[in-house]
């Protein structure tokens, strides 16, 4: 697999692919996508880069551990669900505001807050299982 | 205001370590401040009480499921609140003498206030729940306060023990309740004391009664549940004083009592109880009497006290249940003073064994006036609060017939035995020749006397102004026990009756046990000994075949190869989809040919029949799982033709990564690269396989047979952009209509992903990696390295 063809389009192959994962994630709401398979791909984009370059580097370049990042997205999950208790509504509604940007509208809500939370717990899981099983026995 | 004081003990609880890191031992004083609030605003019921009425209050708890937190208090709640709260800030106080220096005093007054929070709630509680709750945190905060000196392996063995027991009552206790709310369909102690016929007619009675008695003999440790409370005097002292003897083994006799009323009266009520309790009574004097160590011979009389209590609440008599409240309160008063006396001259001179203690009354003045107070109280000596619950006793019990005869004796005999223990405690080290002990024998600090003084003496006072004690404490307590107003009226001027002369009989065979004790002891342990072991050994010998059969069943289902967990999966799965549509004739029926298939979507299909077709052909293990994913994609690419993108977008997604582990976890497991199985394992394999593909092909033919119902389809259709601002009608419904659901499922991705993190990490810890080959012989007692054991 360790190609020179490889190891050279690798890191822009990763890069286009987590760029992709945050477009899918964010047009999740009208078109195909949304944080789960955002997050599955940016997990591939890693695996890829974790193929080529080794685990370490995988690690050094994610910088937090993965399992960080997946708690830090149930976190923000929960955080969104639990922020319509300061709206007074039941657990999980979805909450919205549209505040304007550079003179353009933007759609807030919790419900994105709450698809990032997802994402991140899909990358950061599945990205921890696959770098875990990578690694050789003597690291 | 009554919500506070119940909270009171927790919130002093919460703030003991910190306030004993800054005082020291003299946080006990502040400390003691809380339960003394709350006694004194629970004294201040008492005229209302005692003018008959009951005092509830409370909040919804779980409104929809008819669920309260309420408070229900009467004549028998309020006398138990005031003996927990007035027991408890003595209690306190004597902790902070006695562990005065330890370590972990703070921790100590933690769980101790913790337990009066518990215990003051099981007394006050009204709704069966909140009842229950707050008995197994008694059970808890028990265990908690035995196994306080944890580092020793019999404080920690009789901790487990009494929770075992207890906890284990309390689940039959659960039972019971529930039984009773099905048959009454109420939740409420104040009501379903009216409902004592409804109940004793019900079918389900006996049920119900045994459950309950199961958790009361447990807590209130009767025949043959006993055998925790002496072992629980691993705990220090105040928890011996205050748990094991004053408030909490009550608890079990309190329920008792409460119940009275609503299970009370019935044959088996009264053949049960006084049988139960009148053995405990006699098993405990006997044991106590030949124990040398003054804790455990206070521990039996306990226990035998209890029985007497059990005992008595079994008769449904007026004069039975005075005296069961009468004696409940004596007993509260003088083994608590008792209790702290024992753990005081422990204390000062390092030793509590009886046959090395003598003629301490001129070293510790104080300590023997509260213990000979104690003591006569104990005997049931004129004046004191003891005297009055023993004249009651016998008048209750005295009578004609066979059965009374035969109470009356054990009565007898179990008074005299607890007079001589009595006074073999609360006398017998303070008189006589003064021997040597451990440590110089002098008196305590004012910290660990007060307690026992105020309780001794409060014995004394309350039998002295009797009127005064019936009247608000006992009268009030009997009526609620009765369910009807009763009024005790018995004075400590001795009467001439048959009750006076029991009594006499009961203190000259006590005189005569107390005079000759050596002997009795000696005697009786020759006895006991004949008689072999006893229900402790039981607990042992129950604990270790329990893990016997555990260890065995483990084993059995955690054989720790992956590839039987993996059949065992499989075939069930087969099983499962298999046999329930040919057992009741829900199979599909057989579909017509598709006619109308566009050529590309065969050109899939066939794409998707090489992927598998290549699987099975190939020689080496990764190309198996790469052709694998040829399967995958085209039936990712299927759904697309099918109009459903975001699915195949998972789906290629999902695929390439499983590719991907998979591909990780083969090299990891160091599998061979090819496949060897030999034919007739291949062919089993095949058949399971098999099996489950079509038990799933089944399944989906079968759930798109019948007509598709389109409502939630127009719903989320019709709803998605309007209410969700969202075009994408599945991603909508993930993060939005069924968020929570995702919310609960992202958890799980999560901890699915730590525990497979925790297995391959325990495999890098593993000194030989795992070959998985499945002919090599595993020794037994090897942990398998975790990467051959997914299931684990």
């Amino acid at each position: 697999m360790n190609t020179l063809i490889f190891r050279t389009i690798a890191p822009f192959l990763t890069a286009l692919m987590l760029v992709f994962s945050v477009f899918v994630l964010l047009r999740g709401h009208n078109e195909p996508g949304g944080g789960f398979i955002g997050g599955l791909i940016a997990a591939s984009a890693f695996a890829i880069y974790g193929i080529a370059y080794g685990v370490a580097a995988v690690r050094r370049a994610l910088w937090f551990h993965p399992m960080a990042v997946a708690g830090f997205g149930l976190f923000v999950s929960t955080l969104s669900g639990l922020l319509s208790i300061l709206a007074g509504v039941p657990f999980m509604t979805g909450l919205w505001i549209t505040p304007h940007l550079f003179g353009v509208e933007i759609a807030l809500s919790s419900v994105m807050s709450f698809d990032i939370g997802v994402y991140l717990v899909v990358v950061g899981a599945i990205t921890s299982i696959a770098l875990a099983l990578e690694e050789k026995e003597s690291d | 205001m009554t919500m506070v004081c119940l909270f009171l003990p927790f919130v002093a609880a919460l703030a003991a370590p910190f306030l004993t890191r800054a005082l020291g031992a003299n946080a006990a004083w502040v400390l003691a401040l809380a339960p003394a609030v709350s006694f004194a605003y629970f004294t201040g019921y008492l005229p209302e009480i005692a003018a008959g009425e009951v005092v509830t209050g409370g909040y919804a708890w779980v409104p929809s499921f008819n669920l309260s937190f309420s408070w229900f208090i009467d004549g028998l709640s309020l006398t138990f609140a005031l003996l927990i709260t007035g027991i408890g800030t003595l209690i306190v106080l004597y902790s902070g003498g006695y562990l005065k220096g330890h370590p972990q005093q703070g921790r100590f007054f933690a769980f101790i206030l913790l337990f009066m929070g518990a215990m003051l709630g099981v007394v006050v509680s009204d709704s069966f729940l909140m009842l229950f709750v707050y008995w197994e945190l008694t059970s808890i905060t028990s265990f908690l306060l035995i196994g306080f000196d944890h580092t020793r392996e019999a404080a920690r063995r009789s901790a487990l023990q009494a929770l075992v027991v207890t906890g284990g009552g309390g689940l039959c206790l659960l039972a019971g309740l529930i039984f009773l709310w099905n048959i009454t369909g109420v939740t409420q102690l104040s009501l379903i004391v009216h409902q004592g016929d409804v109940v004793s007619q019900s079918p389900f009675y006996l049920a119900a009664l045994l459950l309950v008695l199961g958790g009361c003999f447990t807590k209130s440790a009767q025949f043959p549940f006993h055998f925790w409370l002496p072992n629980a005097m691993e705990a220090p002292t105040p928890v011996s004083a205050y748990l094991h003897s004053a408030t909490m083994v009550k608890a079990g006799v309190y329920l008792l009592m409460r119940l009275n009323p609503t299970l009370g009266g019935t044959p088996a009520w009264e053949i049960l109880l006084p049988f139960f309790g009148g053995v405990t009574l006699i098993v405990g004097t006997f044991l106590g009497l030949r124990q040398t160590d003054l804790k455990l011979m206070l521990a039996y009389t306990t226990m035998a006290s209890l029985g007497l209590l059990v005992m008595l609440t079994g008769f449904d008599s007026e004069h039975a249940i005075a005296a069961a409240v009468l004696y409940l309160v004596a007993h509260s008063l003088f083994k608590g003073a008792l209790f702290m006396v024992a753990g005081l001259i422990d204390h000062e001179t390092g030793t509590r064994d009886a046959t090395r203690l003598s003629g301490l009354a001129k070293a510790m003045p104080i300590t023997f006036v509260a213990a000979l107070l104690a003591a006569l109280s104990m005997g049931g000596l004129p004046l004191f609060f003891g005297f009055l619950a023993k004249e009651e006793i016998y008048h209750a019990l005295y009578a004609g017939d066979l059965r009374s005869i035969l109470f009356t004796t054990v009565a007898v005999i179990g008074n005299g035995l607890m007079f001589a223990l009595a006074f073999a405690v609360g006398l017998k080290p303070f008189v006589g020749q003064k021997l040597e002990t451990p440590k110089h024998a002098h008196e305590g600090p004012a910290l660990l006397w007060i307690g026992p003084l105020v309780l001794s003496a409060l014995g004394l006072l309350a039998g002295v102004f009797s009127s005064f004690a019936h009247r608000f404490v006992s009268s009030p307590m009997a009526s609620a026990v009765k369910g009807v107003p009763v009024e005790v009226t018995i004075s400590t001027i001795p009467h001439w009756g048959a009750a006076l002369a029991l009594s006499l009989v009961t203190v000259a065979f006590g005189l005569v046990v107390y005079l000759q004790l050596a002997r009795v002891r000696a005697l009786m342990v020759r006895f006991i000994d004949a008689l072999g072991p006893g229900p402790d050994r039981g607990f042992d010998a129950a604990i270790a075949g329990l893990v016997k059969v555990s260890v065995k069943v483990t084993r059995f289902v955690q054989p720790g190869r992956l590839e039987i967990y993996v059949t065992a999966t499989f075939l069930l799965l087969a099983l499962t989809l298999l046999v329930p549509p040919v057992l009741y004739g829900e199979l599909p029926a057989m579909p017509s040919w598709p006619g109308d298939m566009m050529v590309q979507e065969w050109a899939f299909l066939a794409i998707a029949l090489i992927g598998l077709v290549a699987v099975l052909r190939a020689s080496n293990r990764l190309t198996a799982i790469v052709s694998l994913g040829i399967q995958g994609f085209a039936v990712a690419v299927l759904f697309l033709l099918f109009g459903a993108p975001d699915l195949s977008f998972t789906q290629f997604m999902v695929e390439t990564l499983s590719v991907v582990i998979l591909a990780l976890a083969m090299t990891r497991l160091r599998l061979m690269p090819s496949d060897h199985r030999p034919i007739g394992q291949m062919l089993w394999d095949a058949a399971i396989a098999i099996a489950c593909g079509l038990g799933f092909m089944l399944l989906l033919m079968k759930s798109v047979e019948g007509v598709f119902n389109t409502a939630l389809t127009d719903f989320f259709n019709t709803y998605s952009k309007v209410i969700a601002h969202g075009a994408n009608v599945v991603n909508v419904i993930i993060v939005d209509f069924r968020g929570t659901d995702t919310l609960g499922e992202i958890a799980v991705v999560m901890v699915t992903g730590l525990a497979i993190l925790a297995l391959i990490r325990v495999r890098v810890g593993a000194q030989k990696p795992a070959d998985n080959d499945p002919d090599a012989h595993e020794p037994d007692h090897r942990p398998e390295p975790a990467g051959q054991t997914g299931g684990r």
